[in-house]
């Protein structure tokens, strides 16, 4: 952690004002949250020989009784954020697993009815590889192409549809893009037509409305620690009004119905519990506050020049800001935005040269993908932050285009696309 | 992602960024591709002795991009041509430090002179 004190060698007037920001900023939410301090103290509770330890199985003695009434509650709590019965969430390690467990296990249990899937390519990795997986068993998969804003058209996906499919696959809110699916329609057309659909709302839990009472959801993943919770829990609501059945990923004693076998880790329980209710709570005045700072930056950096938005502003979560910076590489900017803790949908990221999936799925082309910053914003960002923010965002797109073959390119009116690169 | 000093140092003070007018003693080489996250362009300009007089970048790719065709323009001042052709990726590779993952930029860095150098042999043929 830098403080203000040590000097770039930047233009001097990005040398900030003494104030108390710290350094570097968090405006990665859409990766990970800290958690909530009243998470960790409830969570503390749950850990010592002082405190609540005991396994929740054990039915013969006070030890289980309590830590299984800690863990009721919490069950209540995640099921009142999504108004349904507390039986009907079944505990894992994430949503990754969640993700694996309602895939797989509808996918394997009602193979007899058939073997056709259907998601989106845009899909969390999740969701993809776990499709990937049941291909190479012999199912069919599709994986629909979204429009430019990232939202999938109604119907496309019944076109998709056929006398296989078995599962429909959905997230609720896109981790990279902020955007929201109209799960609700698609929800009406599943159930209509006797087909599985399950959600990963990983993103969206605590953030947008969910209603389990209204919405024809069969399955729905949930995860911790994007809401102020804990790392390494997560929940997957299973439907018993119409009844799912799924084929259980995880053996060994028969716990939360058979689903999900493995001694229930009370203190992170709770943990999700106290994050979810806190989000019940706080929610419109935390997206309200949020989704003013975001707007904030947003129109600080939307008058630079050659800046494009990544998904639709309108259908999205408060928090998240997707952006490409024309004729700047994305981690070249994320290294000139050292102050700040942001991603990149920059190939250079990660281990290959493949600008993301994700935007690519949008149509957008290699340049732009490569060049994307994303920003989301959360419970503890200030308002401060943002200006900072702004600030230098804009300095440093500007000091890259300075730099940039690309922008000298473009500034003398030659079309990119029309040119034949070397490439290696 | 841990960035080396020099890296950084490239990075923060970049030598030699700009244009050069073209005309018959300068040499362009333009190499990458947009696709690939990585594009540079190296100009030197050459004196009539046969020794580069001075060189300019302009690149468009991630930090060791920026860096490795930086310490290239740096390098390839007062050598003549062929000196020029005998710097191999792996000397900027080393001298920046590159980790593996980050090795094709200096082989880009490589072919950028190599680029700039046979533009202005064909202008002499």
């Amino acid at each position: 952690m830098e403080d203000l004190s040590i000097v770039h060698t930047w233009p001097p007037e990005l040398e900030t004002k003494v104030s108390n920001l710290k350094l570097p900023i968090y405006l990665d939410y859409s990766a990970t949250t800290p958690m909530d301090e009243r998470v960790a103290a409830k969570m503390a509770q749950y850990l010592t020989i002082d405190g609540a330890f005991g396994n929740p199985a054990s039915r013969s003695h006070e030890f289980g009784w309590e830590a299984e009434k800690a863990v009721d509650l919490a069950r209540q709590q995640v099921a009142d954020l999504i108004n349904a019965d507390p039986r009907d969430i079944v505990w894992t390690s994430g949503a990754t697993e969640s993700d694996n467990l309602a895939i797989k296990g509808a996918a394997h249990f009602y193979r007899k009815k058939g073997n056709h899937i259907i998601t989106v390519k845009t899909e969390h990795k999740a969701v993809l590889d776990t499709c990937r997986q049941l291909e190479r068993e012999g199912y069919e998969v599709t994986y629909l192409d979204p429009e430019d804003n990232g939202l999938i058209v109604l119907d496309k996906l019944k076109a998709a549809v056929t006398s296989e499919t078995i599962l429909i696959s959905v997230m609720h809110v896109n981790n990279e893009i902020g955007v929201i699916q109209d799960i609700r329609s698609i929800g009406e057309f599943a159930r209509e037509n006797k087909i599985i659909f399950h959600v990963d709302a990983a993103q969206s839990a605590g953030k947008v409305d969910i209603d389990m009472e209204t919405m024809k959801v069969d399955l729905m993943s949930f995860s911790a620690h994007k809401i102020y919770g804990p790392k390494g829990i997560g929940a997957l609501y299973v439907r018993r009004k119409p009844r799912v059945r799924l084929e259980a990923q995880m053996h060994g004693g028969g716990h939360e119905r058979g689903l999900r076998s493995g001694t229930l880790a009370t203190h992170q329980i709770v943990g999700m519990g106290e994050a979810f209710r806190i989000a019940k709570e706080e929610m419109a005045s935390d997206t309200d506050r949020i989704r003013m700072l975001r707007d904030r930056l947003y129109n600080g950096l939307k008058d630079v020049e050659e800046v494009y938005l990544n998904g639709d502003y309108d259908h999205r979560i408060a928090g998240s800001l997707n952006i490409s910076f024309n004729y700047v590489e994305g981690e070249s900017l994320i290294m000139a935005l050292r102050d700040l803790a942001v991603s990149s949908g920059s190939a250079c990221t990660s281990a290959s040269l493949e600008p993301s999936y994700v935007l690519r799925a949008l149509g957008r082309n290699d340049e732009l993908a490569h060049s994307s910053i994303r920003f989301t914003i959360g419970r503890f960002t200030t308002v401060e932050e943002v200006d900072y923010t702004i600030d230098l965002v804009a300095k440093a797109v500007d000091k890259l285009r300075d730099l940039s073959p690309l922008w000298d390119m473009y500034k003398d009116g030659i079309d990119l696309s029309s040119v034949e690169w070397v490439a290696h | 992602m841990a960035y080396s000093e020099k890296v950084l140092d490239h990075y923060e003070n970049p030598r030699n960024v700009g244009i050069i007018d073209d005309d018959l003693s300068v040499g362009t080489g333009m190499v990458g591709a947009p696709a690939c996250g990585d594009v540079m362009k190296l100009q030197i300009k050459v004196g009539d002795d046969g020794i580069i007089q001075d060189a300019k970048f302009k690149t468009y790719g991630c930090g060791s991009a920026i860096a490795s065709s930086s310490l290239v323009t740096e390098w390839v001042k007062g050598k003549s041509l062929d000196e020029a052709g005998e710097i191999k990726n792996t000397h900027i590779a080393e001298e920046l430090s590159l980790p593996p993952v980050k090795i094709h930029c200096s082989v880009l860095a490589e072919d950028a002179i190599a680029a700039a150098i046979e533009d202005y042999r064909q202008k002499h043929q």
